[in-house]
């Protein structure tokens, strides 16, 4: 028994890392209707999603926290979608699973790299003029150049280290208190521009910004202090593979304007805009492979019920 | 003659205070080491802190701060050490602090809370080469303590409990912070304490390793800083770098402070 450890179960403990999880679908259209149905399921080390495409066009999508353990998490983020929209597994023609659980999504045909998921739904989200993706996951970070169909030409990736990852925002959110999604607006919120947080490591940016609040920094200054060391991180890998004027941020921190907001002034250009969650890209991207497949084969019939 | 050394760590401040002894005959001067003394700063200044600890252990030695003629600093913080004379690198101040306390060191280990290096020293103690990683806490001090306090254990039962495990689990998380989600997801598959214990040290000695292997292996081996306290990870690290025999001083976290006493007395 004794190896056994109780987790801290502290009700008054706040989340603040934990984000907004959503879902959307298309009301404007029928899935019915759809000649072909697919579906991308992307589950990653932090987020999974599920992306329902009909004949081509995005219909909807679901984007949750992944659990712990992967089929589970695959099969939660597509129900998510599908009890929206009153469709069953039956009714999906392919399914293309991506992300780190790619091979553990229990109902999928086939399983595509994440890089090459991501770069195809940037294409479809950003438009075709898209050349540089940069992914910036919970737990890895990449650079992505890809051609005008999508295709990926070339991509670096960080997976080793925390600093430049999602994962590393979570731990300054919960370290500030500030919930994750107040982040990037409240770094703006500072009357002079702070010089970057020097440390590299998580780990020392954490005692790094604990020092700066003991001496007098606000919260805020601390905030945008990070932000800009998250994006000279970022921009490093970056030029690495070269940037091109269209570029266009997927994943999580897609949606932190401290960190965006900051690439775009350090490399000079500005971000493809999206209306829809930058974390789909990936989930996205497979179906739109899955919806590729099934044209150059032909429908084939819908699959069973998950085995 | 008294001098002191003072390390201005990330986590702690080291302070040793020496006095010479004239042996008649002696080939080589003795020194005796005051009781030395450890500062944890707090909400302090470094400069402030500083001050306060050389004023303790002054006070602890029984000797007062006029009667040491000269100090050097080391550590992160040296250069916050207003009255020291001189200030040195973590890699001199350990060189010669291990040298002098084992003299057939060759290889000195310094694994302390947010560094680790690998040094390479001749006979007499001056540092010919190192190899460190300051950027990432991987492969330190504060990635083993990050883990004993997801366990629920204080750092030295961590280490205590790694050697009751004879299994090998490899870490897959280079980075400590997810290092951590990796342990937490084997204390949920109910994996004993002692083998997440001893799969956290084996992964923290084999990072100090690769940094030793840079600057090569020669025996004899001291291994200095805090982390000599898990006696763990000095298990680890004897099968990681493959020796038999590991030199432990008697007071690891202070062997850089009593580097800088020796080379305040021998520069004065």
């Amino acid at each position: 028994m004794s190896a056994v450890i109780q987790p801290n179960t502290a009700p008054e403990k706040k989340e603040y890392w934990r984000w907004a999880e959503n879902t959307w679908v298309d009301e404007t259209k029928d899935w019915r209707a759809a000649k072909i149905l697919t579906c991308g399921i992307d589950v990653g080390s932090v987020s999974s999603q599920a992306v329902l495409v009909c004949d081509g066009e995005l219909y909807g999508f679901n984007n949750m926290r992944t659990g712990n353990n992967s089929p589970d998490s695959a099969n939660n983020a597509l129900k998510g979608v599908m009890d929206k929209c009153g469709m069953s597994l039956d009714n999906i023609h392919f399914v293309v699973g991506t992300g780190y659980g790619r091979v553990n999504v229990p109902f999928a045909h086939k399983a595509i790299t994440e890089i090459a998921c991501h770069a195809r739904g940037a294409n479809y989200m950003g438009g075709r003029g898209i050349r540089t993706i940069l992914d910036m996951g919970g737990q890895d970070c990449k650079a992505i150049h890809c051609d005008e169909k999508g295709k990926v030409t070339n991509f670096l990736m960080n997976d080793k280290c925390a600093a430049g990852t999602g994962r590393g925002m979570e731990v300054i959110a919960d370290l500030l208190q500030i919930p994750i999604s107040e982040l990037g607006p409240r770094s703006f919120d500072v009357d002079v521009e702070p010089a970057a947080v020097s440390s590299v490591c998580v780990v020392f940016a954490k005692s790094e910004a604990l020092g700066l609040l003991k001496s007098g920094w606000t919260k805020n200054k601390v905030v945008a202090a990070y932000c800009q060391a998250m994006a000279e991180r970022v921009v490093s890998l970056l030029e690495r593979i070269g940037v091109e004027k269209e570029f266009f941020i997927t994943g999580g921190i897609g949606k932190n304007a401290g960190v965006v907001k900051r690439i775009e002034r350090i490399l000079k250009i500005e971000t493809a805009q999206t209306k829809y969650d930058s974390q789909i890209a990936g989930a996205l991207g497979a179906a739109l492979f899955a919806n590729t497949l099934v044209t150059k084969q032909g429908a084939s019939a819908p699959i069973k019920a998950a085995a | 003659m008294i001098t002191a050394g003072i390390d201005m760590g990330s986590r702690s401040i080291k302070i040793v205070l020496l006095e010479d002894i004239q042996v008649e005959g002696a080939p080589q001067i003795k020194y005796d080491m005051k009781k030395p003394y450890l500062m944890m700063p707090g909400d302090l200044d470094l400069d402030q802190a500083a001050e306060i600890a050389f004023d303790n252990a002054c006070k602890e030695a029984g000797v007062s701060r006029e009667r040491v003629n000269k100090v050097v600093s080391t550590g992160a913080g040296r250069r916050q050490v207003g009255f020291a004379a001189d200030s040195v690198t973590e890699m001199t101040a350990g060189a010669k602090g291990a040298v002098y306390v084992f003299p057939n060191a060759k290889t000195v280990v310094d694994v302390g809370a947010e560094e680790g290096r690998g040094i390479k020293a001749d006979a007499s103690g001056k540092a010919t080469d190192f190899a460190g990683n300051e950027k990432c806490a991987a492969g330190a001090g504060s990635f083993a303590e990050a883990m004993s306090r997801a366990l629920q254990l204080t750092l030295k039962e961590f280490g205590e409990a790694s050697l009751r495990s004879d299994k090998t689990i490899p870490m897959n998380a280079q980075c400590t912070v997810f290092a951590e989600s990796e342990v937490v997801s084997l204390i949920h598959a109910n994996t004993p304490k002692e083998d997440i214990a001893k799969a956290v040290l084996d992964a923290v000695a084999s990072r100090v390793c690769a940094m030793v292997r840079r600057v090569g292996i020669e025996r004899d081996v001291v291994l200095i800083g805090g982390m000599v306290h898990s006696v763990g990870f000095v298990s680890s690290l004897k099968q990681a770098m493959d020796v038999e025999e590991l030199l432990l001083p008697e007071y690891p976290e202070y062997v850089a402070a009593l580097g800088c006493a020796l080379l305040a007395a021998e520069t004065h």
